[in-house]
């Protein structure tokens, strides 16, 4: 039963696409009405299965009944399934603005792309084989390569070249680790790779180590990390509105990757016994982090509207976890992994909310749009002007919103880190840049409204008159945010529990590979004998 | 020998990929692409190591090539095809909708007006 809903989380998506590829041109109702219905299935499901403890120990699925190291395994577990209903609320808000605003309508098969991006985020989450984790990357990539270019304009298309070229490369040098993983270790399953790595020929270990590495850049590309973020905010920037907030969910894809092949393929872990793991990475994410939140925070200062502005914020958050995630020492690694699992929802859902905002503005700025400059009044500016100051709080990281307690949580993990200066200094720094610079856009947006002669204040816009209803979609992730600051405590302590879970990668070895490395002599059923008759 | 010569086939290919990626036109950047998939490709396919008359048959014959990274170099293929025809259509809505074929859309006046392609101004 939990078997299939699992197995549900990444096929109904497919499924769900290949039907709106059909339908999609000539029942624009009917395909709307599927593709919510898809995603709110997806939300529910992915809810019920993390809520009632199915993660708890990892599950695994194996495709076609064959045993890890053969066959392809899905594994659910704690941090997998929150990652999915990240995905589902991201994907569930993103559609309703677009459904709400027409924006589905402006370029064919934007749902039946929108579910295939699902499903390459779901697969991606679920996987535990490292070159389905590349077939899932380059599904979602292709998927987000014709969502990013949905709708039209000549910006859109260019940062989309920057985009797609990126990625492609970024793909190659993905397939090279890949390859090199496989020729020297001997196999594709992560549990498999993690068993094996201390029996790699001495010769061997420095090509699994530059492997490794080259998989961990590839992640780094996908999660946007210094040096290899700049193709993000001109693609998350010039994105339409929907396909912006769904993107909050895909750097997490990267720092996903990262948390989970570190976790379980590195700690604790050496390379032919001769390297230990480690430390392998973990300073590298460290320096990168505190690197990426800096330059992140002047590129929110120097971005001249407001969704620029945001895909920096999205970077700084990149930056922030990459810090968390790069503290190795010893128990302060649980407390660093769940604050930053804290801050991970945060952020992607309030920049999803964030960009639905910029879309408001958008759309009752007719003359400036979300440019940071002034521009005569709007409509229920009050309104309006309050949301963007939660969230500005919010993602600038001060109390009493989420980012301030996700921050909170990271800075008291770093406490005991030899680098706790740079740490400290950096995160407060660069908190205190984004706040001028989002404090500066604010005033800018909503103080310095100018009376012109055709647009006397408070006059409607065109278009703006159904605002109101609109406003609860923004609303929506503040209200998430609010119940987690409220239920800070349960969550914190489900987020300990799982991160535990992360840094205990035995259980997830137990549950993939219950006898442990298989050799051809003790492979169980068929495929052992034929392979020895193979071999002799 | 043979290993050699696929090693540095496998270089160069890559080699020139990267150099051509790091062009400013869209076309070269393309090409560049499809290099460094076909360089990737072979790497993927060399990881099962090179057998001469060994098919992926377990049993056939005393020693059996591995099929692992023949089924992944073919899925490899097939995404880098794929891929290479959309960024095809992509580079040729840029050179469309931004009027020239720099890979930032950077506008180069008088560019349109160039009809001998050595005078063209160097990006």
């Amino acid at each position: 039963m939990t078997d299939n809903l699992i197995s549900l989380l990444v096929f109904l998506p497919v499924a769900l696409a290949a039907i709106l590829a059909m339908t999609g041109q000539r029942a624009p109702a009917l395909s709307r009405a599927i593709s919510l219905a898809g995603a709110a299935t997806l939300l529910i499901v992915s809810a019920w299965l993390l809520l009632g403890g199915f993660g708890n120990t990892a599950q695994v699925i194996e495709l076609g009944g064959w045993s890890a190291p053969f066959g392809i395994v899905l594994v659910f577990d704690r941090l997998s399934g929150l990652m999915v209903v990240l995905t589902s609320i991201v994907a569930v808000l993103s559609l309703l603005y677009a459904v709400r605003r027409d924006e589905d309508s402006a370029g064919p098969h934007f749902h039946a792309l929108f579910q295939a991006q699902l499903f390459g985020l779901n697969g991606a989450f679920l996987t535990g084989d490292l070159f389905n984790l590349f077939v899932f990357f380059e599904v979602l990539l292709l998927a987000s390569y014709g969502l990013l270019l949905h709708g039209d304009g000549r910006k859109r298309t260019r940062a989309g070249f920057h985009y797609v070229v990126v990625n492609l490369i970024g793909s190659t040098l993905f397939l090279f680790a890949v390859g090199a993983l496989y020729g020297t270790v001997g196999s594709l399953n992560l549990a498999d790779i993690t068993l094996k790595l201390p029996q790699v020929a001495p010769d061997a270990v420095p090509i699994v180590t530059t492997a490794i590495f080259l998989l961990f850049v590839v992640f780094l590309i996908k999660g946007a990390a210094f040096p290899l973020y700049l193709w993000l905010p001109g693609a998350y920037g010039y994105a339409s509105i929907p396909v912006a907030a769904l993107f909050a969910i895909m750097t997490k894809v990267g720092l996903y990757s990262v948390l989970r092949v570190d976790s379980v393929m590195l700690s604790g872990n050496t390379i032919g016994g001769l390297v230990e793991t480690t430390a392998l990475i973990a300073p590298w994410l460290l320096w990168l982090g505190l690197i990426t939140l800096l330059l992140a925070a002047l590129g929110v200062v120097a971005g001249r509207f407001l969704r620029r502005q945001i895909a920096y914020l999205i970077v700084a958050s990149v930056g922030t976890i990459l810090i968390a995630l790069g503290l190795v020492t010893g128990s302060e690694r649980e407390l660093a992994i769940s604050g930053a699992l804290y801050y991970w929802i945060h952020t992607t859902v309030l920049s999803a909310g964030f960009f639905l905002l910029a879309g408001l503005l958008i759309r009752h700025r007719p003359e400036a749009g979300d440019g940071i400059e002034a521009a005569p009044p709007m409509p229920h500016a009050v309104l309006v002007g309050s949301l963007f100051f939660a969230y500005a709080i919010a993602m600038a990281g001060l109390p009493p919103l989420t980012g301030f307690f996700g921050k909170v949580m990271i800075l008291a993990a770093a406490l005991d880190s030899p680098l706790m200066a740079p740490i400290f200094a950096v995160v407060l720094t660069s908190g205190l840049i984004m706040v001028i610079a989002l404090a500066r856009a604010g005033s800018r947006l909503f103080y310095q409204s100018q009376a012109t002669p055709g647009h006397p204040a408070h006059a409607m816009p065109r278009g703006a008159r159904t605002a109101l209803p609109g406003l609860a979609l923004t609303i929506a992730p503040l209200a998430v945010a609010t119940v987690m600051v409220v239920g800070a405590q349960p969550l914190s302590d489900w987020l300990d529990g799982t991160a535990q879970q992360i840094t205990t990668p035995s259980g997830y070895l137990d549950a993939v590979m219950p006898d442990g490395i298989l050799s051809p002599e003790t492979a169980p059923g068929k495929l052992g004998q034929e392979y020895e008759g193979g071999k002799h | 020998m043979t290993n050699l010569a696929i090693s540095l086939l496998i270089g160069v290919l890559t080699g020139a990929g990267v150099y051509l990626v790091l062009r400013a036109q869209t076309f070269p950047v393309v090409l560049g692409l499809t290099l460094m998939s076909y360089g990737v490709n072979l790497f993927l396919f060399t990881m099962g190591r090179l057998h001469t008359a060994a098919p992926a048959v377990v049993g056939a014959t005393e020693q059996s090539a591995d099929a692992l990274p023949q089924a992944l170099v073919l899925t490899a293929i097939v995404i880098a095809f794929a891929m290479t025809a959309f960024v095809i259509v992509l580079a040729l809505k840029a050179r469309a909708a931004l009027g020239n074929d720099h890979v930032d859309g950077t506008h180069i006046p008088q560019a349109d007006r160039v009809i001998d392609r050595r005078k063209e101004p160097r990006a």
